[in-house]
């Protein structure tokens, strides 16, 4: 375990100062002594570039929007119903999905360090990493809102859950008005990252 | 008292600040160092709970000026001295790293999404009986404090301590961060999601009707 010292001998600062030396100097020592493979790290880069992200995640809320029975189970187990998507692994162990009514909207956010659902949204974005984020979004949900330029209705309530375990949790937004002729694939590409977060809202095209 | 992390509630930072979905990585290193940091924690000498601590061990300075993968970074060679990995020596680049006797842990990238796909559960059996269900009014913790080492890893933030709420569902039992994080075991619990409405944490609730839930588990509540 690593142990209180005093700033001197942390052990990290004896690496370069600049971040990107930093890293250079850790994956150097690290493959030299045969400790990680380059072409394992590519992979992961790869996976979280190109292969996991939101437009998973968009897919679960378009098919809970068209699918009844989709929609119950994603209700009652999420992590199950969206395992048969294909949507299961790190950082997506222990699924919850909360639904935004007129009367209820929900928002992620983890106040001690980064908890996000990685197989259904990916990498999470910068400003969910960021100071700003983590210590507003409990206290004053609706001015962090109106940074992203959401207002809700005075009656609508704000429920934050803060990650605090190996729960994630998937926002389901509310489906907009006026999409009732859509398939899934179009309702799929109208929800943002951000709607599945809780700090947008979906609209129509 | 607790550690930098626990910033849940803090006054005086600044706006949040939007970006496009399409960024993924905001410098072509941090994609790197999430890889090596993913990478190294293959080799299985470590879990989640104990990466968290060691970034939440830096100092309070370091871990203010530090980008978010920067703290990973720093942890993750914290750590390799700390598990005797590398030496202090290696990564100064004052010595010839030899090959680790660990290297056979090292995972290819053909296993790669193998090892993604399968995560981490931390859902556990348990002897011990959820004390609570659904409806409950319980009051957790008045100090936010590991009560098993001192300045220990724990998951109340200071924030939701001496806060009564309700319980809003049982998540079964899951690993306690407070044992796992320093090698006393897994000590599986319930794990709860307990409601709190604003007024209980806040001096000036923005909307009488908003409310907060925390996934907490059984040992940091009590009954209302």
């Amino acid at each position: 375990m690593p142990h209180d010292h005093s700033d001197h001998d942390h052990p990290h600062s004896l690496l370069p100062p600049e971040p990107a030396l930093r890293l250079k100097a850790l994956e150097t020592l690290l493959v030299r002594k045969g400790l990680v493979d380059p072409a394992a790290m590519d992979a992961i880069i790869d996976t979280y570039e190109n292969r996991i992200g939101p437009r998973n995640g968009a897919r679960v809320v378009a098919k809970a929007w068209v699918d009844p029975a989709f929609h119950a189970a994603l209700m009652e187990d999420a992590t199950a119903a969206v395992s048969e998507l294909g949507y299961y692994g790190r950082q997506g162990e222990h699924m919850v999905a909360v639904e935004n009514t007129a009367k209820v909207h929900n928002m992620v956010v983890c106040t001690l360090c980064s908890c996000y659902p990685w197989p259904l949204l990916g990498i999470p974005p910068g400003w969910y990493k960021s100071d700003a984020y983590r210590a507003r979004a409990v206290r004053e949900p609706r001015k962090v809102l109106a940074d992203f330029g959401v207002i809700l209705p005075q009656d609508t309530a704000v429920r934050v859950w803060d990650s605090t375990a190996e729960v994630r949790y998937l926002v389901i937004p509310q489906r907009p008005d006026g999409t009732e002729g859509l398939d899934e694939e179009t309702l799929a590409a109208l929800v943002t990252r951000d709607s599945m977060i809780g700090t947008g809202l979906v609209v129509s095209a | 008292m607790s550690r930098v992390h626990d910033m849940g509630g803090r006054f005086g930072d600044g706006r949040v600040v939007p970006e496009p979905e399409a960024e993924v990585f905001h410098e072509e290193w941090h994609g790197r160092a999430l890889a090596v940091v993913l990478a190294a924690g293959f080799l299985g000498k470590w879990n989640i709970d104990v990466s968290r601590h060691a970034r939440e061990c830096l100092a309070p300075t370091d871990y203010a000026r530090f980008s978010y993968y920067e703290k990973w970074m720093a942890g993750l060679a914290d750590l390799l001295v700390a598990k005797g990995i590398v030496t202090p020596a290696e990564l100064a680049g004052h010595a010839d790293a030899g090959l680790s006797a660990l290297a056979e842990k090292k995972r290819g990238a053909a296993e790669v999404p193998g090892v993604l796909a399968t995560g981490g559960p931390s859902e556990r059996d348990s002897t011990i009986a959820p004390r609570f269900g659904p409806g409950d009014e319980v009051v957790t913790r008045a100090i936010a404090e590991n009560t098993l080492v001192e300045g220990g890893h724990t998951r109340l933030p200071q924030y939701a301590a001496g806060a009564r709420g309700r319980i809003l569902r049982l998540h079964g039992s899951h690993v306690l961060p407070d044992s796992s994080a320093h090698g006393l075991g897994d000590a599986a619990e319930p794990l709860y999601a307990v409601v709190f409405p604003a007024a209980a944490l806040w001096a000036h609730p923005e909307h009488p009707g908003d409310e907060v839930v925390l996934d907490l588990w059984q040992s940091y509540l009590s009954p209302a």
